[in-house]
């Protein structure tokens, strides 16, 4: 492509216009005045049939004299002098035009102002073309080219990029788009990305997040879902390692939930909701890709779980009586933030006749301690996901999250009796220095209360977590969510 | 022609790669698959008789017609059944 200057006019006005802007069609007449003085080159982003009163129009539907000439709004009247610009107006304003063309009294029968419309060159889809096609993207990651009788799709398989579903091919256009999302340089880095300790940018956050489905407005949720499990303390590269269950769940709290449509409700933890589904699953692509994290190579899990394809959910901030979860690490209430886990699968909590909060933790707790064994205290942090019926129960007793919280860590407590090797006749258990003592079933501040769920049902739901839970081993992690 | 953002850490080529091959025959199942080429099976039953005196499990299988590829049920039957194919592609 010649270079930009090498195609316009030395000396003289530029006008760019489109047909589909009412006052482009308004300034026509005085396209036409001005052509007949001389000097005037009108270049036409949609309609090379357009303005029709101009007879030496250019085609511009390619959009790169426009691109080039930077035009945001048309029309854009520009003077050029010694091959340089030297002045430019846009819109429709008599006393600019006359400023800039240098000639007064045009467009006599036209009122005084109107305001242009948007140039097609920075709409979104051509700008990014043309982004595409000038080398302008800033874009650095390595580019794979994909035969022309290949499926996309099914390149994305052959390339090793997929968590076993098909992944959405991650063209430039559709990465430009994901990072729009940002206020972020591509070229940041994030953190370094376990297991392989690879140097992750935005730019490959934005990457993976396309493939996954996200949408642009998701990006920041998953940056910071992403910082969030690069945080030592959250110890990725063990939980991806270990043979157990575990893998990172993302729970969202704040205006953001709503700002992107998250469910928080109803099927709050299953399939259905888009952002709640790829935010999870670019968290997961994000380890696999860049970390190269793979199951049965450094992810060694026994059995995995659902889970590690996606695991991401509102909290129903909204109809919950108690403090948000992110409250829980020092970010207020109001604020946008993920909390991630080191969590699996959902272990059911029925009870559909409790309606009073004492036999409701008792039933909770019970359940709470049957987590990876009930010959096992402490096993692991947990999540209990409590359910609007559930409480209701709570609510109308007057129990904070904190009296709960209380309540089950004293339900939790296990005698040293129960807990022995052979006790139940259960070799697992722990050797005979646990007789006389008490245990529980968590490490102190190991258990965490969400509520989401939808209006009908008394099922909360337990997440459980990494036997290494706790400083040795993954502790949650919270991180605001920045634009 | 598409070109897509490479989603990884770029540390490995980028073009792809094929599954290693394996170290030894011994102790697998070899497939010889006849893609219905004349003389073809000249060929592979010299493979046959080879890998046969090396106590290597063999198993024959052929394509209907030289000008398609293989069906779908013969390709599931063969990945079935074996861990490498030897086939012959040229006359």
């Amino acid at each position: 492509m010649p270079p930009l200057d090498a195609t316009l006019p030395e000396d003289g006005l530029i006008a760019v216009v489109k047909r589909d802007c009412p006052t482009c069609e308004l300034t026509a007449p005085v396209l036409a005045e001005l052509a007949a003085h001389g000097g005037l080159t009108v270049y036409t982003q949609d309609d090379p049939g357009f303005p029709e009163t101009v007879p030496d129009r250019i085609d511009d539907t390619s959009l790169d004299v426009s691109h080039g000439l930077k035009v945001e709004i048309v029309p854009t009247l520009i003077r050029r002098a010694g091959g340089r610009e030297t002045d430019r107006t846009h819109g429709w304003d008599r006393a600019e035009w006359e400023r800039v063309s240098g000639f007064q009294g045009i467009g006599a029968g036209l009122p005084a102002f109107r305001p242009g419309c948007g140039a097609l060159n920075v709409e979104p889809g051509h700008l990014e073309d043309l982004l595409i096609r000038f080398g302008e993207t800033g874009l650095s990651a390595r580019r794979v080219e994909i035969g022309a009788d290949e499926d996309e799709f099914e390149a994305g398989f052959a390339c090793g990029w997929s968590d076993g579903l098909p992944v959405v091919p991650p063209t430039e256009k559709r990465v430009l788009r994901m990072l729009s999302g940002t206020a972020r340089d591509p070229k940041e880095v994030v953190g370094l990305c376990p297991p392989n300790l690879a140097p992750l940018t935005v730019e490959k956050v934005a990457i993976n997040a396309v493939m996954a489905g996200c949408k642009p407005e998701y990006l920041p949720v998953v940056l910071a879902a992403v910082e969030a499990v690069l945080d030592p303390a959250f110890s990725m590269h063990g939980v991806l390692a270990t043979t157990m269950f575990v893998g990172p769940v993302v729970i969202v709290n704040g205006p953001v939930r709503r700002e992107i449509s998250m469910n928080a409700r109803g099927n709050a933890l299953g399939q259905g909701n888009r952002a709640n589904a790829t935010i999870g699953r670019a968290v997961q692509l994000i380890i696999r890709n860049v970390g190269g994290g793979r199951p049965q190579e450094v992810d060694r899990a026994t059995l995995g779980n659902p889970g590690k394809y996606t695991y991401c959910f509102a909290e129903d901030e909204e109809g919950s009586c108690w403090e948000p979860l992110s409250t829980d690490f020092g970010i207020a209430r109001g604020v946008s933030a993920v909390t991630v886990f080191a969590g699996f699968g959902l272990q059911g909590v029925v009870d559909q006749k409790s309606r009073d909060p004492d036999s409701l933790a008792r039933s909770m707790a019970a359940s709470l301690k049957a987590i990876h064994n009930v010959k096992l205290a402490p096993s692991c942090d947990a999540i209990l996901v409590v359910c609007p019926e559930h409480e209701r129960t709570f609510r109308n007793a007057g129990w904070s999250k904190a009296r709960l919280l209380e309540e089950l860590r004293e339900l939790c407590d296990i005698p040293g009796e129960d807990l022995v090797a052979g006790a139940k006749g259960i070799a697992e258990g722990y050797g005979p220095s646990v007789l006389g003592t008490t245990r529980n079933k968590f490490r102190q501040g190991g258990l965490f209360i969400v509520r989401a769920g939808g209006g009908a049902g008394m099922f909360s739901g337990i997440i459980g977590g990494w036997s290494s839970g706790g400083a040795a081993g993954s502790l949650p992690v919270a991180r605001e969510v920045k634009s | 022609m598409t070109v897509l953002l490479d989603p990884t850490s770029e540390q490995s080529p980028s073009s792809r790669e094929r599954l290693a091959r394996p170290d030894k025959l011994e102790g697998l199942t070899v497939g010889l698959l006849d893609i219905s080429k004349p003389r073809g099976d000249v060929f592979l039953d010299r493979l046959d008789e080879l890998l046969s005196q090396r106590g290597i499990a063999v198993k024959r299988y052929m394509k209907p017609t030289v000008a398609k590829p293989a069906p779908l049920p013969l390709r599931r039957q063969m990945v079935g059944e074996v861990n490498v194919v030897i086939e012959g592609l040229a006359d």
